[in-house]
């Protein structure tokens, strides 16, 4: 039974070339190295074996690589239609939108057609590890901790979802920044509300 | 037919983002789909792109896609009748 708590069981943050999980530098790559650069190298170091991987956009391999990194060791063990995704942004998809803009003035490029729409990083991340429950992607002009947290709070609290994915996927050209958190019904003592968010993430 | 075979290899590596593919380990034979190099139908509409912008070929019957892209010795079959009959 939900007793009107969660909590966040883990976090990820990916920023300035650098990984982080749980407030650790697990990997980075130079500073001047230049986004795909760093999303291969990220790839290559946390995970391989997922040739898709290099089909995605910037914005889903950036949401997917910090999943990876959260959940490599820890996987939820949760039934799939349990576990949720709530993801927000700046831009949308705005990043891919512009080059598959720039291919239409040629042959349209398929490959980059699916990738212009926000919500399918969280496809990627869920035909990775099967999730099948709640989910949402917003844009706002900055992370809404309040916002977030009771609309996940929402979900657990009609028990749509056991565990969630959620936080904030940012890519824009060579500017990102990414943030995501593992919350769960039980197993944890850091209280899912929206000051620990800010403060889990402080780098 | 070989140079076509191997020039398309690359090509499709190189279309598709292949990365953790080389050209040469991709089989003349080798079913693209499914099981075979487990190309998808997003992979199938970049090869149309692939034949019209390099060999200047429109598939004018979706219906003979499975035939045509079945492997890429059947692709270059393709070019080359397609070719011939210019």
């Amino acid at each position: 039974m939900y007793n009107g708590e969660a909590y966040i069981t883990g976090s990820c943050v990916i920023r300035k070339n650098q990984v982080y999980r749980d407030g650790t530098l697990l990997w980075e790559a130079p500073q001047e190295q230049e986004l795909p650069e760093f999303l291969r190298g990220g790839y290559d170091h946390f995970s391989g074996q997922y040739p898709k991987f290099h089909k995605m956009d910037p914005l889903s391999k950036l949401g997917w690589l910090a999943t990876e990194v959260l959940l490599k060791e820890q996987p939820l063990h949760y039934p799939a239609d349990k576990v949720g995704l709530v993801l927000a942004n700046k831009s949308a998809s705005l990043d891919t939108d512009l080059r598959y803009f720039d291919t239409v003035k040629d042959i349209a490029s398929p490959a980059l057609f699916v990738y212009t729409l926000s919500n399918i990083v969280m496809g990627e991340i869920s035909i990775r590890h099967g999730f099948k429950g709640e989910n949402a992607f917003f844009t706002a002009d900055v992370f809404d901790a309040d916002f977030i947290t009771a609309y996940v709070s929402q979900l657990f609290a009609e028990e749509a979802i056991v565990a969630c994915i959620c936080g904030w996927v940012e890519v824009m050209g060579p500017v990102y920044d990414v943030f995501l958190y593992r919350v769960e019904r039980s197993g944890g003592s850091v209280v899912f509300n929206a000051d620990n968010l800010q403060k889990t993430i402080s780098i | 037919m070989e140079n076509l075979m191997a020039a398309l290899k690359a090509q499709i590596v190189e279309q598709l983002n292949l990365q953790e593919v080389k050209p040469e380990e991709i089989g003349d034979d080798q079913p693209l789909f499914k099981d075979g190099l487990g190309l998808d139908s997003i992979d199938a509409l970049e090869i149309i792109v692939l034949l019209q912008q390099q060999y200047g070929i429109r598939i004018a019957n979706p219906e003979q896609g499975p035939e045509i892209f079945y492997s890429v010795r059947t692709i270059a079959e393709f070019i080359t009748a397609h070719q011939t009959s210019k």
